[in-house]
Order: C-alpha cells, then sequence, then structure tokens
C-alpha cells in the first residue's frame, strides 16, 4: 500500500520541534489537513504545551490560535451545559455518567486539549429512560427525530434516545443506556460499565455542592473500551483520525499506572469488546506511534476476535489506513472511497442483522428519494 | 520592483490557471488559492481584482482554498462552492458563480478567523477614524458605503469589521463592493468610471453587481484604524437625512448582535466591544437622498 503521506499531521500531533522548520508549502498543506481533520486547536494546544506558538509563521498561526479559541469556548460551554444537565436530571436521583468528548473535558484529561466537543453524551440505565427523557424535557431539550418510523426504530433497536435538542441553548445532547445498539451483535453489559463509574470532582463548575459526586465518568479502562467500540464497530469514521487522536492520548495518560494495562483486557473479554480494542490498540500504534506493552498486544491477539488469519488482516488494515485519514484530497487514494463505504456497510452488518438491516436499508432509502 | 498583479496575467492564462492548479491572490489581509472552471468567475476576478497581488502558485501559504464549480447540468445548469473539498452551501444557478465566490469568501473569514471579532458592518475610514455602520440587509448600507468611499471616504469593507480585540484597532479587508438591485443604477450615476463585475440577476437577493475597490483604498490595505463612529442607517423612502444621537448602551447591543463571532471571544470579545463603543460617537441615521447623506457625513464632528 502506497498511500499519501501524513507524517506532517502526525509529527505536530506529537512531535511538534519539527514545525518551527517547515516552510510555507508545508505550512499551508498542515493548515488544510488539521482543519479536515477538525485537529487544529488539538496542534494549537500541543505546541503551546512545547512552548512553540511564538515560533510559528504569523499566517498559519492565527489559524491554530482561533481553532483554540474555538475549541476553548466549547469546553466553557460543555461545563455549562453538564451543569444543565445535573440540574435537570435531579429529580431523578441518578448521577450524570458522561461519555466521550464530555467526559475528557469534565475529567480534565490530556484528550480534553484542543478537542472540538459540541453534543455532550451520557449513559443511563436503561430502566430509568423514560424517566431521563421526561425530566429532560421538563427541562426543554426536545427530541430530534420527527418521524414515527425514526422513533421507533431508535426505541427497539438503538442504544440511545434520539438525539435531544434544547429548544433555547441549541445545545444537543445524547442519551445512551448501552454502548452497542441492543440488534449488534455483542452486548456490552451496562450494569457492569455504570457500577465501575467514578465520581470526579469537577473544579470548573460552580456549584459543586449541589452537585457534590452526582457527576461522573467512566473507569478508565472502560473509557477507553468506550472509545475503541464507537470508532471501530459503529463505522463513525468522520473525524477517524481524532477520534484515534483521543485513543492514543487515554493509552498514553492512563498507560502510566500498571494496573491500567493488567485489567484493559480482561475487562474487554468480560464486556465483550475484545475486537475493537485489538483495532483500537493496532491502528493507534500503527499510526500514532502509540506505546503498548509487549504483553498487552499478545493478550489482545489472543482473546476472542483477536487472532484473524493474515489476508483477513491484510484486508481490515487496507480498509482501515485509509478510512482513519482525514477525508482531504491531500491524504486520500483511488481506493479510500471505496474503503470508507465498505466500513460503513460493515457498520451496519455488525449493527443488525439482515432481517432487520435490509428491511431498514430500504425504507432509508425510499425516505431520502422523496 | 512592484509585486505582479492579477491584471499582469492575459485572461487566456488566468482562464487556464483557474481551471487547473488555482490562482493564489492577496486579499488582504488573507490569502486565497481560487479555482474555478467558470468563465464568469475569470471574468469577475479580471475585472474587479486586476489590482491585487499574485503570489506565486507554488511553495505560497493560503489561509483559505476555495472553488466555484459545476454541479448538475441538467434541467438548469448549477454552481456549488468549495471550501478545500467541503460544500457548506446549496448549489446556485452558474450565472451567479461569481458572487457565490464572494458570499464564499465572507463565510471563510466568519466561520474561521477567531483571532478577529468580526462584524456584520459597512466600514470606512476619514481623518484615521474608522466609521462602522452595522445594519440588516435592505438597510441601504452597501448603497451608502458606495456613496461615500467615492466621496473621500478610504473603503475598509462594505461586509464585516474586523476587529482586533489585542489593539481595538479594525483590520482593512477591502473586496469589491456588493450593490443590488436598484443601487447598482444609482451608484452608476453618482460614478460613470466605476467598474462594475459580472451581473448576477435572480439571486435570492435580486440582482447583485459588486463595484471595483478604489485603487487608494487597497494601497492602504495594511493601515488598520481606530473606531470613531458607530452609525446604524436606515433607508426611509421620502425621509430627509436625519442625524440623532443614539445611547451607547444601545450601540453596544445591536453592535453585539450583529457579531458572527464575538461569543466565542468569551469576556475579552465583551471587553474589546464595549472599548470600541467607548471611543465611538453612537448615532441613528435615517435618509432617502445619497446627495444629502454625503453632505452629513462630510460634516461628521472628528470623535474625541
Amino acid at each position: 500500500m502506497n498511500l499519501p503521506a501524513i507524517d506532517l499531521l502526525v509529527d505536530a500531533l506529537l512531535a511538534p520541534t519539527r514545525l518551527t522548520q517547515l516552510d510555507a508549502a508545508q505550512w499551508d498543506l498542515l493548515i488544510r489537513q488539521g482543519r479536515n481533520a477538525d485537529l487544529l486547536a488539538r496542534i494549537a494546544s500541543v505546541c503551546t504545551a512545547h512552548a512553540l506558538l511564538e515560533q510559528i509563521p504569523a499566517r498559519p498561526r492565527r489559524h491554530l490560535e482561533a481553532a483554540a479559541k474555538l475549541a476553548l469556548r466549547q469546553r466553557r460551554e460543555v461545563y455549562w451545559e453538564v451543569e444543565q444537565i445535573a440540574d435537570a436530571l435531579a429529580p431523578t436521583g441518578l448521577p450524570v455518567v458522561l461519555l466521550k468528548g464530555a467526559a475528557y473535558a469534565v475529567a480534565e484529561l490530556p484528550a480534553a486539549e484542543g478537542r472540538m466537543v459540541s453534543d455532550v453524551d451520557i449513559l443511563v440505565p436503561r430502566q430509568h429512560l423514560v424517566a431521563v427523557e421526561s425530566a429532560l424535557m421538563m427541562k426543554g431539550w426536545v427530541s430530534e427525530a420527527k418521524s414515527a418510523y425514526d422513533q421507533r426504530y431508535y426505541r427497539t433497536w438503538m442504544h440511545e434516545l434520539p438525539p435531544m435538542r434544547h429548544f433555547r441553548r441549541g445545545t444537543v445532547i445524547d442519551v445512551h443506556h448501552a454502548i452497542l445498539p441492543l440488534s449488534a451483535r455483542w452486548h456490552p453489559s451496562s450494569e457492569k460499565l455504570l457500577a465501575a463509574a467514578l465520581p470526579v470532582a469537577v473544579n470548573e463548575l460552580d456549584e459543586l455542592d449541589k452537585l457534590d459526586g452526582r457527576i461522573m465518568v467512566l473507569a478508565p479502562e472502560d473509557m477507553l473500551l468506550h472509545s475503541a467500540t464507537h470508532l471501530f464497530q459503529e463505522g463513525e469514521l468522520a473525524h477517524g483520525l481524532r477520534d484515534l487522536v483521543d485513543i492514543d492520548s487515554l493509552l498514553r495518560h492512563f498507560g502510566t499506572a500498571d494496573a491500567f494495562w493488567q485489567v484493559l483486557v480482561p475487562r474487554a473479554v468480560e464486556l465483550e469488546l475484545s475486537r475493537p480494542l485489538f483495532y483500537a490498540l493496532r491502528y493507534a500504534n500503527l499510526m500514532l506511534g502509540t506505546p503498548l506493552p509487549e504483553s498487552v498486544v499478545q493478550a489482545a491477539v489472543n482473546a476472542p476476535g483477536g487472532r484473524q488469519p493474515g489476508a483477513f488482516l491484510a484486508f481490515m488494515d487496507s480498509l482501515f489506513l485509509r478510512a482513519l485519514r482525514p477525508a482531504h484530497a491531500t491524504t486520500s487514494d483511488r481506493l479510500t472511497a471505496l474503503a470508507r463505504w465498505q466500513l460503513y456497510v460493515r457498520s451496519h452488518w455488525l449493527r443488525m442483522p439482515p432481517s432487520l438491516l435490509i428491511p431498514h436499508l430500504a425504507r432509508k432509502a425510499l425516505t431520502i428519494s422523496r | 520592483m512592484t509585486a505582479p498583479t492579477l491584471a499582469s496575467v492575459p485572461r487566456d492564462v488566468l482562464r487556464r490557471h483557474l481551471g487547473s492548479e488555482g490562482v493564489c491572490l492577496r486579499i488582504p489581509p488573507f490569502t486565497a488559492r481560487i479555482r474555478s472552471p467558470i468563465p464568469i468567475v475569470g471574468e469577475g476576478l479580471a475585472t474587479l481584482y486586476a489590482e491585487y497581488e499574485l503570489l506565486p502558485s507554488d511553495g505560497t501559504f493560503a489561509d483559505f482554498h476555495v472553488a466555484v464549480v459545476y454541479g448538475r447540468r441538467f434541467p438548469k445548469a448549477l454552481c456549488v462552492f468549495e471550501m478545500d473539498g467541503l460544500r457548506p452551501f446549496t448549489p446556485l444557478a452558474v450565472g451567479e458563480a461569481f458572487a457565490f465566490l464572494e458570499w464564499g469568501l465572507n463565510w471563510c473569514v466568519t466561520g474561521y478567523c477567531h483571532t478577529l471579532i468580526s462584524i456584520h458592518a459597512a466600514v470606512l475610514e476619514r481623518h484615521g477614524r474608522v466609521l462602522i455602520m452595522p445594519a440588516p440587509p435592505g438597510s441601504g448600507k452597501s448603497t451608502l458605503c458606495a456613496a461615500l468611499l467615492l466621496n473621500g471616504w478610504r473603503l475598509l469593507s462594505d461586509e464585516m469589521a474586523l476587529l482586533d480585540p489585542r489593539t481595538g484597532l479594525i483590520l482593512p479587508a477591502p473586496r469589491p463592493v456588493s450593490l443590488k438591485n436598484q443601487s447598482i443604477e444609482i451608484i452608476r450615476q453618482l460614478a460613470p468610471h466605476a467598474i462594475f463585475g459580472p451581473l448576477a440577476r435572480d439571486t435570492m437577493k435580486g440582482t447583485v453587481a459588486h463595484m471595483r475597490v478604489p485603487s487608494d483604498s487597497l494601497a492602504r490595505a495594511a493601515e488598520p484604524a481606530l473606531p470613531g463612529w458607530l452609525i446604524f442607517p436606515r433607508y426611509l423612502p421620502e425621509s430627509p437625512a436625519r442625524l440623532v444621537a443614539r445611547a451607547k448602551s444601545e450601540g453596544f447591543m445591536q453592535l453585539a448582535e450583529n457579531s458572527f463571532n464575538q461569543n466565542v471571544h468569551g469576556r475579552p470579545g465583551f471587553e474589546a466591544l464595549s472599548d470600541l463603543v467607548a471611543r465611538s460617537d453612537c448615532y441613528d441615521f435615517t435618509y432617502s437622498r445619497l446627495a444629502e447623506a454625503i453632505e452629513v457625513f462630510d460634516r461628521l464632528p472628528l470623535p474625541p
């Protein structure tokens, strides 16, 4: 496979000292690729951490600074939004278990540095879904799915309610009761995820007393497994590289503790998520050089779904190594579009059995063409 | 040696470049690489951007890679604006391709340039102070702006004020002035020598044409200036020209409403806007006849 290089972008994220050496044409390419991948603010935060921002030429620098401003603003808004959600859910007595970007922000993880977050994702026990939905509606969130079919589709087969948008602020919340669809092949237990969730001390939130321990995030290994599942099972590859950067950042951060590596693979097996973990480790290491203990790599290979025939793995490499790049003309080859399409089909294949999938796709095709 | 301008490129060469790797133009304070196989785009650029600096195709950093390309051809030929492969807008008729490029470039600035606070306004300068006229479409802001720049004011922008929150200065971003419907004829009569680009008919805004930026405004594009007047114009048929002082608190609110990205800046943004209002004289202005309006603006007292 001879794909166009993305070393500029990867170096900017990992080894930014090279950035002081770039010429105008390289900056041009880097800003374009970074913007496309939604990683400009991340690059800006890495540069700030290395005290390099001032050494970058003014013209490209202002794009990094602009993205950083936007990311900072979004982060503030997420804190505010989380407070509003906690307030809305107070009558249910449930904790607010945050997922993905909002969780990284509230837990103040390195993965949140320069990461764009727009929607807030939460995980609630399925039996309390109705109570959570009503509580949110009472405070102004309205379901986005308008058609009866969409409502039924989400509620019968999916792992989340249709997105709910706040009628005044326009912000969106995704209420999950599981991390994979009910119709999917594997069924990671939400009870186990929720039982292991940890409260966060939220310095940024004002009314700590009121929230006292009610804001929670998944345990480190579960957070990583969810991130891997989202990227490698759900076919959400629009920001594939950004999501892989999340995974890389989580692994580097949590990986400083040996205990994390000891529980990671056993936990993946327990939650039926060893396949997405295998892919996450493989591609984070291949594309971003994420350091991994050899024993963990071996354990992931030996876990169910880990050992794959060489030809099959080569095929999956040819898909993921294309689709995980920014969706930009300078990072794609003639097979990229096909690879993205194949992974999209794969995600639907994993999402539901053919008896459900075919009527669903037929219905969607008809609605779109109408 | 002066830098080459777009005028130095023969039309057929320009068309060829636009259709392949694109041309890099210095459109202060930005650089854009523009591509388009559509002839009207080349025509508009050659007419209206003749004096803009042309940068080498290789080794240039461009803030924005934009293109207007053909969409579907049947039953009606459409064109699409692309920002580096991204298509943020629904397609328009091919006849609007050049106007589409102008609108797309505006979107690039307001959507990405968050080191600056952008405000929807016509912006001019005289005696070192900046006149900011924020106003909704239909208020006659662009017509008034065109009339003033033909009468001794320097054009900073007819579309957006770019406030640098660190210095409190307004950065010039001189681009062709967009005129609509009857305004096109009115300005043509006022300035028979003004140069206009292609006419886009039947757009959502009616007929649209762009007028070339005066050479002096373009030559001074690197000179930012201090805000001085904040004036809210309104075209009112049959009304005499009337300038009425306005409370600064109200002026601030309306300025903030017209800002595209003030929210991104948080508290420093709020403070930069209040500084702007504090050092500007605030007025409401109603008018129907341009000659009277020009006279009123000629007599504007210089703010402290």
